[in-house]
């Protein structure tokens, strides 16, 4: 396990082997997305009550996915970084945070418009969408520890521990915001489960999960080269100048 | 044994004998619950109503005014430093911290909460649940803050930051404390509510220590 590890922790190597996989996750987001949208816009049946209005369904239950992976994933590669000091896995948790708060703001923008024909309102303090916002803080105070350091490697040890922190924390929010939920307004959120999933409707959910899960991995590559050069031109720049 | 207690004496000692530390946390305490009445108006059956919430919400803030100062005057003075090159593990050390932080900024917040869960009409039940969830809960809101406190030490507005970190993970001891209220005023039984904090701080107590004192060596490696 470690052995493998510290393989991968060499920059080098990490940037040939994303550098393989990038051409493929581009060319896999855009087909997955375009087949994904054909089948959640076209071939997908209306809701015999939502109507059309379901569609957005197809946008938004994997931006919650993918809120929730990203996070953990951080988590992980945080606890890797922490423990065997690997900086490529700092940077990937550093890198992805961002792209997991773009999700989670897009699940719940998608969330409320998608609330407004549905229940009436832009918002509802529904336990899904509370622990949605929670996690996009946590997000965000992830975010911001890592710009308050100046010193990167200082930065990544707090910030990893924050996510440790915060991921112990997820599950016990989750279950208070349900059962705090359920203590204030009882029936207004069963239209959430509406009908049993039907294939023609699970069928393009998975696509699209899938879509933007490849979108997530392209991304990710793109972010964490430019962290991996960025540090290489500040020593390059620290070694100039030490020169001079 | 002897080195802990004597470490939480000196904190304890250090804030009393600066006393303002005590007094402005507790005075801010006091001015967020009266600023309630004032914007939501004087109506007894609203006070009672949204009573357990404020008192719980003005406590969160009123820990987090006072958790800055945590490590942050033995990390300026540099008697963090000795202290973490002193025998006393550094866990411990941060337990000791934390406990004296409680008794100096969160049980006064405790003993005159009754007082104010009073002048929100509280009824009598309703007072001794808030004030059993409070003893329960709070040690969480120390031990989680201590963390963030460890984390955003040394820092250019770090209070700001410490909030953002500290505040989304406080949400479930503020769930579970006023859902203990509220039970007891509507004539249920808090105890489930009550077991609950005490599992979040019996939880806090384990992770807590742990993290900020691999918070308080990077800050100060």
């Amino acid at each position: 396990m470690a052995i493998d590890l510290h393989k991968y922790a060499n920059p080098k190597r990490f940037l040939a082997i994303t550098g393989a996989i990038y051409p493929w996750s581009v060319g896999l987001t855009v087909v997955l997305l375009l087949v994904g949208l054909y089948l959640s816009l076209f071939v997908a049946p209306p809701d015999y009550q939502q109507g059309d209005t379901v569609r957005i369904m197809f946008v938004h239950v994997p931006a919650a996915w993918m809120a929730l992976m990203i996070y953990t994933m951080m988590a992980i590669s945080s606890a890797v970084g922490l423990i065997w000091k690997h900086p490529v896995a700092d940077l990937t948790a550093k890198a992805s945070a961002p792209i997991g708060a773009c999700f989670t703001f897009l699940a719940l923008v998608t969330g409320s418009l998608w609330g407004q024909p549905m229940w009436g309102t832009f918002w509802v303090w529904d336990a899904r969408l509370t622990s949605m916002l929670i996690l996009l803080f946590l997000y965000l105070g992830y975010m911001a520890i890592w710009e308050s350091f100046d010193d990167p490697v200082k930065a990544a040890k707090a910030a990893a521990i924050l996510a440790l922190v915060g991921v112990i924390n997820i599950p016990i929010i989750r279950f208070s915001v349900d059962w705090w939920n359920t203590l204030h307004q009882p029936a207004s959120v069963a239209t959430m489960d509406g009908p049993k999933i039907h294939s023609t409707i699970l069928i393009p959910l998975l696509v699209m999960g899938l879509a933007y899960t490849a979108f997530f991995v392209m991304v990710l590559i793109i972010r964490v080269k430019a962290e991996i050069l960025k540090r290489r031109l500040r020593v390059l720049q620290i070694a100039e100048l030490r020169e001079s | 044994m002897n080195r802990f207690l004597r470490l939480i004496g000196r904190d304890v000692r250090l804030a009393f004998r600066q006393g303002s530390a005590m007094t402005l946390g507790l005075s801010f305490f006091v001015i967020v619950v009266v600023l309630f009445p004032l914007g939501v108006g004087p109506e007894l059956a609203v006070l009672a109503r949204i009573g357990p919430g404020v008192l719980w919400v003005a406590a969160l803030l009123a820990c987090l005014l006072t958790l800055d100062r945590m490590f942050q005057a033995d990390y300026e003075d540099g008697s963090l430093d000795l202290l973490m090159t002193g025998s006393l593990p550094t866990e411990i050390l941060v337990l000791a911290k934390v406990i004296a932080h409680w008794l100096t900024s969160v049980l006064p917040l405790i003993v005159i909460a009754p007082l104010l869960g009073m002048s929100l009409n509280l009824p009598g039940d309703g007072i001794l649940a808030l004030t059993a969830a409070l003893l329960i809960g709070t040690p969480t809101l120390s031990l989680i803050g201590a963390v963030g406190a460890a984390l955003t030490m040394g820092m250019r507005r770090g209070g700001v930051l410490l909030s953002l970190l500290v505040l989304p993970l406080y949400i479930p001891v503020l769930i579970f404390g006023v859902a203990a209220v509220d039970a007891s005023m509507a004539q249920l039984s808090a105890t489930p509510h009550l077991l609950l904090l005490g599992g979040a701080s019996l939880g806090a107590l384990v992770v807590g220590p742990l993290a900020a004192a691999a918070a308080l060596r990077l800050s100060l490696s």
